[in-house]
């Protein structure tokens, strides 16, 4: 059912940039349309490109919201889940709890 | 002759109907609705849409192009693998979760509080190893309160006695003990470091279990205003078992999914879900029509998100435990399509 859902409607999440829009959802209660241009224009691109796979591979590279290692692509140098959450924090302009959590308890606040 | 198209009924079993059959089960759907919950019906140009979804031969039906909405995924994981953490991970990594939700197998916050510094600290371990935002969600579940399981009078006892008064004291005196366990458990996943709390099936037990909820999250939202909060109801309609409690000057006993949906906002919920029961006797097109009909003032009002609920059983989709995807993905793309949801 999860995957129906998925593939029927969902945006994708880290293949795209569903979890980026599902955070301005939650944190700010910004309704889709708005979740979403706010991302497109922190992210410089189109609204249509949230959605795409092809797009939002690049542009998670480029600024550092995280990779999935897919089979053979694997992304060490790239930053990993705690150092992405960090670059999107900055990108969207958004408090994250587990990063501010991190740096408190790494004492980098 | 008419050609048959294979449907689903609401318990997922597989049947044969007519486009006339199922044309005449959308209106019908509509027209519960409309006669329940004194909503507008449908247009029909929406009708004649969910007509071609449901009349529509190909095994898998999705959204438009650009249309696709935020999933939340509830209770993220089968706990078939018993690794709840790993389980986060596949749902991000394998399901194209936009959201995910950590959860104890007994998915209640009292028997979450028992447990809270082993669910923290997984918690905490998720968050090393996820991106997508993560939840902690529970029930509120008031009935725990309750003898023999808790230290309340039970109310539903008490009732067939006559004891009304006696039953909405006792009501009143849990909704103490579960409010104090809702916030110890979002002090604790907020230390450790939770991006939300979801309140699942908000209401099961009743009016008094929602008004425990809305408290916990007015003080959530005061004390963390970046903390996401979802409320997800558990039904269509908010069972009056008190009867005389009220959120914001409005009486909770009897909302229907608007009247929900203004009590979670003001609460300050940042995503609300409603849920609409699934007739398990009924077409899918029917019970599709009928949430579509409940819905779709929710999201014309709304200033929050909305996220469907579109489980087993609710918002369509078959109650079975594993719905058909062609009955699923019809359901998601109606949601989508009719109401202009913002998730699911």
């Amino acid at each position: 059912m999860a995957s129906t859902h998925a593939l029927a409607s969902g945006m994708g999440g880290m293949r795209t940039a569903g979890d980026l829009v599902a955070r301005m959802q939650m944190t700010r209660g910004m309704r889709l349309p708005q979740a979403k241009k706010h991302v497109a224009d922190k992210l410089g691109c189109s609204v249509l490109d949230l959605s795409d796979t092809v797009a939002m591979h690049d542009l998670r590279r480029d600024f550092g919201l995280g990779r999935m290692q897919v089979q053979d692509l694997t992304y060490p140098e790239q930053p990993g889940a705690m150092e992405a959450k960090f670059h999107i924090a900055e990108v969207l302009g958004i408090p994250i709890n587990s990063v501010e959590c991190f740096k408190r308890n790494a004492g980098l606040a | 002759m008419a050609q048959h198209i294979p449907t689903r009924l609401g318990d997922g079993s597989l049947v044969e109907m007519t486009a006339a059959e199922i044309e005449a089960d959308l209106q019908a759907g509509v027209g519960a609705a409309v006669k329940r919950a004194k909503v507008e019906p449908l247009a029909q140009d929406e009708l004649d849409h969910l007509l071609d979804i449901f009349t529509s031969s190909a095994k898998f039906s999705a959204v438009d192009y650009g249309d696709e909405v935020v999933l939340s995924f509830d209770g993220s994981g089968n706990a078939d693998i018993a690794s709840p953490v790993l389980e986060q991970i596949i749902y991000q990594n394998h399901h194209g979760a936009d959201m995910i939700e950590l959860w104890h197998h007994d998915y209640s916050y009292k028997a979450v509080r028992t447990v809270l510094p082993f669910q923290t600290q997984m918690l905490k371990d998720a968050q090393l190893q996820t991106v997508v935002p993560l939840n902690y969600g529970a029930m509120p579940d008031l009935g725990r309160y309750s003898q023999p399981d808790g230290p309340a009078p039970n109310w539903s006892q008490l009732m067939p006695l006559g004891k009304i008064a006696e039953a909405r004291a006792a009501q009143e005196e849990a909704i103490v003990h579960l409010e104090h366990d809702m916030w110890c458990v979002c002090e604790g996943m907020v230390a450790a470091g939770v991006d939300g709390l979801d309140f699942d099936t908000a209401g099961a037990a009743g009016d008094a279990d929602l008004l425990a909820t809305l408290r916990v999250v007015r003080r959530v939202r005061d004390t963390w205003p970046d903390i996401g909060v979802e409320i997800g109801q558990a039904a269509e309609l908010v069972l009056g078992m008190h009867g005389e409690l009220e959120y914001d000057g409005v009486r909770l006993a009897g909302q229907w999914p608007l009247g929900q949906l203004r009590a979670c906002t003001a609460a300050g919920a940042t995503i609300f879900g409603p849920a609409v029961n699934v007739n398990t006797t009924k077409s899918l097109a029917w019970n599709t029509a009928r949430a579509c009909a409940l819905i779709k003032p929710v999201t014309a009002e709304a200033t929050i998100p909305v996220h469907v609920n579109a489980g087993m059983g609710v918002g369509g989709v078959p109650m079975t435990p594993y719905p058909p995807t062609d009955a699923t993905s019809r359901a998601s793309k109606a949601l989508v399509d009719i109401c202009k949801i913002d998730g699911l």
